[in-house]
């Protein structure tokens, strides 16, 4: 077998008869036995590249080896050796935790009676012993998420893919996830994970790759990503756009990216914030300029894609959802 | 909740993997999947509402409020009981066209997809589920007819051929509402897209009212489409009284359905997630 869980070569994926490319030459490496993180924001690609690789979505061109399985000639040995998670926590809300196990066990071709001795397992695992037996339209957003969850997990599958798995969840139910995920992650098992938290691809993932409409933009180790981006961000606000332009000016130099100017905010990302912030204020001071407010604060996701593009994350996420063709499902936007 | 106690050891026990066929993995993903949307049946009481109560209450309207003003050969309950059956197992697979589109929005559908599962239980799960749901409800339909006076002539075994005609023939319309559950983009359009083919084709047909007082124009539509020929079908077996070539032509015509809108809804399923 490859030494990759994952092996996607140029992977192109357009709908709409082309008009619309979803994936754009995209080529992934994930080395088995750790978590792969796959950043982005809402309409970059990321879902189309797990609905490929969990043989849902045929690419357009390029080839895809899952655990040394075609995607598209081996589908099937495929789906026997992946789990699907994501971040619409798909199970079936008028079964109970239990039965949506069961279900999801049965169809994965595993023994009946072994079926049930998993699926008491995963529900005591996951903490929803109690509520075993009740529907999951009784559930919370975290114990929805921790079901579906179990319910990847039901055959013990090698590879998993989590889709945006704590999008929308409190901080308490994502540092529960997170801790599972970590779990899994020693005892084996490989994840190939999408989010749009920069924090959560930081504390999960060795190796990330960033997505933009559909394209590749980085990768590397998120070491090596937030060295490139600079640690801090730097962010100015003043008492009007006016000074908010001749500002912008007069600080270029002080930060290797772009800033980044919205109204009479002006932000840029620095490698040492305090020397940076000294910096700033010498050059505005000696313009004459009052600032009305500064912050530093650590670089979120929009602030990668911003050094790294020139252009906000979420800008254009949903008219540029290129993840589904159009007519298609009434669902929100998602990537 | 103790998350904590998850993470060291999740691996568990070891899978024990089943050994079956092909044919018999297909059988058994699709029982597996028709159980599950049975138990969702009982688990939404506006569906059981839908399925039970509904056909209750057309049969006490046209017996008790209409049916006086009806006149027909025999007593109108004879004739209305075999008709409301039809009708009810047609109305009946409505249940697919919502709920393949409830399991579309909701994503499940994916999840599916990404399973080994045979690829066409989510289709036969949600037909079959309806097939069962239907002889249920058939047994119901039956037995409040006879409490409200029907009486059919024909033999058991006539009657229970008549159960399995009008069976057979919306199951096989079945695979055309599955096609319509995966076209729509919500359950509640889905609805809206198959109301306007199921009321003309119950109400202008032969199961409420014989169809000499129609207009002649809509009486040649009437007495020509297949839920029609169904019922007349369905009525002489019941009632032990002629009906032609109903039987024959109601089957062909329920074959011809299968044939067409099973491939349809096949590839429908194929093209959408």
């Amino acid at each position: 077998m490859s030494e990759f869980a994952v092996e996607a070569l140029s992977i192109v994926r357009t709908f709409n008869d082309g008009e619309v490319r979803a994936l754009d030459d995209v080529t992934l490496r994930v080395p088995r036995g750790e978590v792969f993180g796959l950043l982005g924001p809402n309409g970059s690609g990321k879902t189309t590249m797990i609905r490929i690789l969990s043989t849902i979505l045929a690419p357009t061109s390029g080839s895809a080896r899952v655990n040394g399985f075609d995607v598209v000639k081996q589908a099937a040995a495929v789906r026997h050796s992946i789990g699907l998670a994501g971040q619409y926590a798909t199970v079936d809300e008028n079964l109970t935790g239990f039965e949506n196990l069961r279900m999801i066990g049965l169809l994965n071709h595993l023994d009946k009676g072994y079926v049930v001795k998993r699926a008491r397992e995963l529900l005591e695992q996951f903490g929803l012993s109690d509520a075993a037996n009740r529907t999951t339209k009784t559930y919370s957003g975290g114990m929805r998420r921790r079901l579906d969850l179990g319910a990847a997990l039901v055959a013990h599958p090698p590879l998993l893919f989590l889709d945006e798995p704590t999008t929308g969840l409190d901080p308490q139910s994502r540092q529960d996830l997170w801790a599972i995920i970590e779990g899994l992650v020693e005892t084996g098992t490989t994840v190939l994970l999408t989010t749009q938290y920069l924090e959560e691809a930081d504390r999960l993932a060795r190796q990330l790759v960033v997505l933009d409409h559909g394209k590749i933009i980085a990768e590397g180790t998120s070491q090596e990503m937030k060295t490139r981006l600079g640690n801090t961000v730097l962010s100015l606000s003043f008492a009007n756009i006016d000074d908010a332009s001749r500002g912008s000016a007069l600080i270029i130099g002080i930060s290797s990216t772009p800033a980044n100017v919205d109204g009479t905010v002006v932000e840029i990302t620095v490698d040492h914030g305090p020397s940076a912030a000294a910096d700033a204020l010498r050059r505005l001071d000696g313009a004459r300029i009052t600032l009305a407010g500064l912050s530093l604060r650590e670089p979120s996701l929009d602030d990668v894609f911003l050094s790294l593009t020139g252009h906000r994350a979420e800008d254009e996420a949903f008219e540029q959802d290129g993840d589904k063709p159009k007519g298609r499902r009434g669902r929100k936007a998602r990537t | 909740m103790t998350i904590s106690s998850a993470t060291s050891s999740l691996t568990g026990s070891t899978p024990v993997l089943s050994q079956k066929s092909a044919l018999r993995w297909v059988v058994s993903d699709v029982l597996t999947m028709a159980r599950r949307n049975l138990l969702a049946l009982v688990r939404i009481p506006e569906s059981l509402v839908f399925a039970v109560i509904q056909p209750v209450m057309f049969v006490l309207l046209f017996r008790y409020v209409f049916g006086g003003a009806i006149h027909t050969k025999f007593s109108y309950v004879n004739f209305l009981i075999p008709g409301i059956l039809v009708q009810t197992t047609i109305f009946g697979a409505l249940g697919t066209t919502i709920g393949l589109a409830e399991d579309l929005q909701r994503g499940l559908i994916e999840r599916f997809r990404a399973l080994p599962m045979a690829r066409m239980a989510v289709l036969g799960g949600r037909t079959v589920a309806d097939l069962v749901r239907n002889i249920g409800v058939v047994a119901i339909i039956t037995v409040v007819g006879i409490g409200v006076g029907f009486r059919p002539h024909g033999s058991l075994v006539a009657y229970a051929q008549g159960c399995l005609l009008m069976l057979v023939f919306a199951y096989c319309l079945s695979w055309g509402f599955a096609y319509v559950g995966l076209a729509a983009p919500n359950s509640e359009t889905a609805q809206a897209m198959a109301f306007p083919v199921i009321f003309p084709m119950t109400f202008a047909s032969s199961i409420f009212v014989p169809l000499s007082t129609m207009p002649s124009w809509l009486r040649v539509f009437a007495r020509n489409q297949p839920v029609s020929q169904t019922a007349e079908a369905v009525r002489g077996l019941m009632l032990g009284s002629p009906h032609g070539n109903s039987t024959w032509i109601s089957l062909l015509w329920a074959a011809g359905a299968l044939a067409i809108l099973a491939p349809m809804a096949t590839r429908r399923y194929r093209r959408v997630a």
